[in-house]
């Protein structure tokens, strides 16, 4: 029998808006199903439901996060469950619903429930650092801190981690404090080398947490999301490497960082592109 | 004048990610700072502080000195009024403090 104990959970979150959260969320839930861990992606997003188009999902969602709080509806009936992907669960936001709907109280209550059935409970957090950004992080184990090599986009990085380190369930309480991921999204190797854009080490040397990886700049992100998949299940194309990456190092794996070096394109490669 | 460009300019080859670290370095430490540094109530309690203790004794505003320090998980307030010289005894210390911290 699963404990319930044992469950994890990991919250996607930035502070800045557009960063990448999202296609984070799905990628690294869709990578922890396909290694076989039952896994459930919460988009805390209430009002601007978005998590569902990412996972492509849109159409069969019924109930939603905020009808499991108010007990309008069961978690059976909420949760969607992928199609390509075994393990793998959606719990979309409400998109009519205001924020205050999200209380302490309820989130616990539906988390624990979640427990019961789940090993990994990733918390798609929404951007800024009100109500449900705040929900969103409050029980979290552990935090994948998206960034992009970009002057706002890390100080809010720098802010969240604050709220990580002082309004954290765990912090409150005084436990061990929410372990701390860096993902560093839409990198661009080229663009750092000739000084144009902040390097890897740049980002780290400011934050100083751990590097969980690097998810390179690619048009297949959008192509991805177009089509409402997540990118990590794009075989052949480098965002979906790094979050395959990314997830086996999330497992334990010690791999090497790719795609942080410019890479010299051969004639072929250039002319018919890749990744 | 180009030349007179690269000799008084301020580092013209410093890259823009370059002056983006340096930019972020600064505006975090300093947002880091106003973050875990001294509580904003400090020099309130100074003031406070002071006129009680001048109820009872004349002292100077010189006098008193509040330092608030972290070690580990505890936060120590450490308060140090200097007497002004009329007994024996001329320093007294009083101290407050949280935690397991001494001054």
């Amino acid at each position: 029998m699963w404990d319930g104990n044992l469950a994890t959970v990991i919250v996607v979150t930035s502070g800045k808006g557009g960063v990448g959260k999202t296609t984070t969320s799905a990628s690294f839930a869709t990578g922890l199903a396909q290694r076989g861990y039952r896994t459930v992606v919460i988009d805390f997003d209430v009002g601007l439901r978005n998590l569902d188009l990412i996972m492509g999902c849109e159409r069969r969602v019924v109930y939603d996060f905020i009808n499991i709080i108010n007990g309008e509806a069961n978690l059976n009936q909420a949760l969607i469950r992928d199609k390509r992907v075994e393990n793998l669960h959606v719990l979309p936001a409400s998109q009519t619903r205001d924020k205050e709907a999200l209380t302490k109280e309820g989130v616990e209550r539906v988390l624990n429930e979640l427990r019961q059935n789940f090993e990994y409970i990733v918390c798609d957090s929404p951007a800024g650092i009100e109500r449900g950004a705040l929900m969103a992080l409050y029980f979290a184990d552990e935090a994948l801190v998206v960034t992009n090599p970009e002057v706002s986009s890390v100080r809010d990085s720098d802010r969240i981690l604050g709220i990580l380190a002082s309004r954290s369930r765990r912090a409150e309480q005084g436990e061990a404090p929410v372990k701390e991921h860096l993902v560093l999204a839409r990198y661009a190797p080229e663009r750092a080398d000739r000084g144009d854009m902040l390097s890897v080490e740049d980002v780290l040397e400011i934050l100083g947490i751990p590097l969980l990886g690097v998810i390179p700049e690619s048009s297949t992100v959008l192509q991805s999301s177009n089509a409402g998949v997540p990118v990590i299940l794009e075989d052949g194309s480098d965002a979906g490497a790094a979050y395959g990456d990314l997830v086996d190092r999330f497992l334990g794996k010690n791999l090497p960082h790719r795609f942080i070096t410019t890479q010299k394109k051969g004639f072929l490669k250039r002319l018919f592109g890749g990744g | 004048m180009g030349l007179f460009d690269n000799i008084f300019r301020p580092s013209p080859n410093k890259s823009s990610a370059a002056l983006a670290k340096e930019r972020l370095q600064i505006i975090v430490a300093h947002e880091r700072g106003s973050r875990r540094g001294s509580p904003d109530y400090l020099p309130a309690l100074k003031k406070e502080l002071l006129e009680v203790v001048r109820k009872y004794v004349p002292v100077d505003q010189s006098q008193i000195k509040v330092h608030l320090d972290r070690e580990g998980g505890y936060e120590v307030l450490e308060l140090n009024i200097t007497l002004p010289d009329e007994e024996p005894q001329s320093r007294r210390g009083l101290e407050i403090s949280r935690g397991n911290g001494q001054g």
